[in-house]
């Protein structure tokens, strides 16, 4: 349980600070102490990283952790080993838990349970309405004091805008953030994937892409009108990054995140996704997600954005489900992917075809997303001396495999499963200590 | 092709068909996108037997003595389960009928584990109905006992599609060319889905007519993608229907106005009933069908419904021999 650690020969990437060189990380008490060529150190465990990269840990604003009330798809415990293995060392967590992470109470439940078992940093987001009902605002003062990242609804949009109009005011006051999930949920009624050719040809309703524009509009409007800090999550359609690239000119406070899957996966998963048995259709569930996966030219709108800025994040809207929530029919189905453990290899995929910078990729990861957050928190995801050691190490060239089953997530949902990914987390370290480490890398001294 | 004079041999199954029997290669039908012409053409003259059997005095061969075929209906539906359930009787296979499969599933019990019960139980064929489209895909990937889809959602219903073309061909000969409507609620409709496939594999030209509201968004991308250009839509069923061969309205469900979908029964009727002046439009003689159950007065008026020009009545009957066609096919060949 040493915080002290040498990390030897590394590539070193720290986006926040145009940081892109090699060598040594010296990290003692949990913290960064020293990076410098030939740091000498002994007695303390040493790693050599040689052609590894050696960044500030993965930074997710949006993920699910179910618990409390859904220990059966995720647990703290498990939600952040899985993290870990992902690379990450902060994650947001979303209150659509049960009961909703709606007061004081509740939001000391997650920081307690996240203390005694979680092996990352857990930043728990409250509900804007008291039991995500979409009346009342929360005592958003209070939660925000006991460590509320941010305040969201998600899984629902606020629908009534006066609520959220209201909510984004207060908020506002309070220097918090509102993350909205943006659906217009009568636009997306029983709709179960993207409303495209896919849904015609499997007879499934549809979910427009005006659904989430017309909510992203409207909050956009809000956010004029209330001057808060909102942050539009899970973006997935051209149109939207439209209107938010419009309001980034205008120079409303707005920020966004995509996610994995969303940048690299089309509608056509449900549609052919490893059907089993020959089956000509697969229905995949697990490709079942809101919002739901677009189509290719929502993809390149998307990466687009990544490239110029009007995304600032990814986010892995990690959502664990159990096997009976997924192996059923695709309109019972549960929405979400299990996506901690195959983030940095899918989006990987994205540098590896050229199509993004690897250092765009790691600033969306990590310092980007943290601004988002805000320092107030601990979250500086950079490897600055004296900040916390907060370490991912990335091996570039490892071909892998996906296995859900090998999850550490008790989630296994996942429409990535038993492709081949390019790109791999070799070790996370949070306060100096391994949260997670591939078997494969070795430690000495 | 005309109606064929091949006995159905009762003791054995050498004398016929005259097309190849190791053509099939289907172990469940789910749909009929994966069907080709030479395909459906065995069918129907498998079912040009059967059709012999079913006009006998006595409707009984032997020919799946000895297989069990469960129906399990997890929706509400009376012709197409008897109509299966008679197929399957007519060929001396057991039934089970899995009506308490809606308790069970009050219960909780998943779909999947419902099939596997039947599985364990040695079923050898499960003809299933589900108000999910996909259902009997989901079912398939997780079984491996055949699956006949009587059904799932707004998707698919192959043994429709199957029986109404049958139906056109005993009237009309070689489909090749000819021209058939499908009007209504096309979103909502497995009937049309299937059919969609049934007249691509026989070269038929389909034209689905609905107002706007009733087709799926992605429809015409849909077409493109999957290289369906013998579909044509058409919001003006008086255009749609000219030069038709043959006219099939859909059942207008009625919730379909207080879901906000079309403005009025009252006005539908106006713009897509399919009355003798509109069916004047179409090919003279042209035929109508439709898969029922009807709301007579609604998307069809009686005078069209029991016209000489109709069929309905002869789609049942035809819907045993296809059904029968189906369960030699699947649960009688040798594929496995």
């Amino acid at each position: 349980m040493s915080p002290d650690l040498l990390i030897k020969n590394a590539h070193i990437i720290d986006p926040g600070q145009d940081i892109d060189t090699t060598g040594d990380i010296l990290v003692s008490q949990g913290k960064i102490k020293s990076i410098g060529k030939d740091v000498k150190e002994t007695g303390i465990p040493i790693i050599d990283a040689s052609g590894l990269i050696a960044c500030p840990g993965f930074v997710d604003v949006h993920c699910h952790l179910r618990e409390p009330g859904f220990e059966a798809k995720e647990t703290i415990e498990s939600g952040t080993a899985a993290a870990a293995h992902g690379g990450f060392t902060t994650v947001c967590c979303m209150p659509n838990t049960n009961p909703p992470l709606d007061n004081l109470a509740s939001i000391d439940y997650v920081n307690n349970t996240a203390a005694r078992k979680g092996v990352i940093r857990v930043l728990p987001v409250g509900c804007i309405t008291k039991g995500r009902a979409g009346k009342e605002m929360t005592e958003m003062m209070e939660m925000a004091n006991a460590g509320c990242v941010g305040f969201s609804d998600d899984g629902s949009p606020v629908t009534n805008s006066r609520v959220m109009s209201l909510a984004m005011e207060y908020a506002a006051s309070l220097n918090t953030l509102i993350i909205d999930h943006c659906e217009d949920t009568e636009l997306s009624r029983d709709g179960q994937i993207n409303d495209g050719w896919v849904a015609a040809r499997l007879g499934l309703k549809g979910i427009p892409a005006a659904a989430e524009e017309s909510m992203v509009a409207r909050d956009i409007a809000l956010a004029r009108m209330t001057g808060t800090r909102l942050h539009i999550t899970h973006v997935s359609t051209a149109g939207s990054v439209e209107l938010i690239r419009n309001a980034k000119k205008e120079g409303i406070h707005i920020t966004a995140d995509a996610t994995p899957h969303h940048l690299t996966l089309t509608e056509e998963a449900v549609l052919k996704n490893i059907a089993k048995n020959g089956i000509s259709l697969a229905y995949d569930t697990n490709a079942k997600v809101n919002p739901p996966l677009r189509s290719q030219s929502d993809i390149e709108a998307l990466i687009r954005a990544l490239n110029d800025g009007t995304i600032d994040a990814i986010a892995t809207d990690h959502a664990p489900h159990s096997t009976e929530d997924k192996l059923c029919e695709l309109d019972t189905a549960a929405f979400g992917i299990s996506g901690f453990e195959t983030a940095f290899g899918v989006l990987m995929t994205l540098v590896n075809t050229g199509k993004i910078q690897l250092t765009t990729l790691l600033a969306c990861l990590t310092h980007k997303p943290a601004g988002i957050i805000g320092e107030k928190y601990g979250v500086t995801a950079t490897l600055r001396e004296s900040s916390s050691a907060d370490i991912v190490l990335l091996d570039l060239n490892k071909i892998w495999k996906v296995n859900a089953r090998s999850f550490y997530s008790k989630g296994k949902n996942t429409p990535f499963n038993g492709i081949d990914l390019k790109g791999s987390v070799a070790a996370t370290i949070f306060q100096g200590n391994f949260a997670y480490r591939d078997s494969m890398l070795e430690v000495t001294g | 092709m005309n109606v064929n004079e091949t006995k159905l041999s009762v003791s054995g199954h050498e004398s016929f068909p005259s097309l190849s029997i190791e053509l099939w290669q289907h172990r469940h039908v789910l749909d009929l996108d994966d069907f080709s012409c030479d395909e459906v053409n065995l069918v129907f003259e498998i079912a040009d037997a059967m059709s012999e059997v079913i006009s006998r005095d006595v409707k009984k061969v032997p020919t799946l003595r000895g297989k069990t075929i469960a129906t399990m209906f997890f929706e509400p539906s009376t012709r197409t389960r008897s109509s299966f359930e008679l197929a399957a009787k007519y060929l001396s296979a057991d039934t089970v009928s899995l009506d308490s499969i809606k308790s069970s599933v009050a219960k909780g019990e998943s779909l999947i584990d419902s099939l596997r019960t039947l599985q364990a139980l040695g079923v050898d064929t499960i003809v299933m109905r589900h108000p999910c489209s996909g259902a009997p895909y989901i079912a398939a990937q997780n079984l491996e006992t055949s699956i006949i889809n009587a059904g799932d959602g707004c998707h698919a219903h192959p043994s429709q599609g199957l029986l109404d073309m049958y139906t056109l061909r005993r009237h009309l000969g070689d489909l090749n060319g000819r021209k058939v409507v499908i009007v209504g609620d096309i979103t909502h409709s497995r009937v049309a889905g299937s059919n969609i496939w049934a007249t691509k594999a026989l070269g038929v030209k389909l034209t689905l007519c609905a107002p706007p509201t009733l087709l799926p968004h992605g429809l015409h991308a849909m077409l493109k993608k999957c290289s369906l250009d013998h579909v044509t839509v058409e919001h003006d069923l008086d255009v749609a229907i000219r030069d038709a061969d043959a006219v099939m309205p859909l059942r207008l469900q009625k919730e379909r106005q207080q879901s906000g979908l079309i403005s009025s029964i009252r006005e539908y009727i106006q713009l897509y009933q399919l009355t003798p002046q509109r069916l004047s439009l179409a090919k003279p003689g042209a035929i109508v069908m439709h898969p029922g159950p009807m709301n007579e007065g609604i998307e069809i008026s009686h005078e069209v419904a029991y016209s000489s020009q109709s069929l309905i009545e002869e789609q049942v009957t035809n819907g045993v021999a296809v059904r029968m066609a189906l369960l030699y096919l699947i649960t009688g060949g040798k594929i496995r």
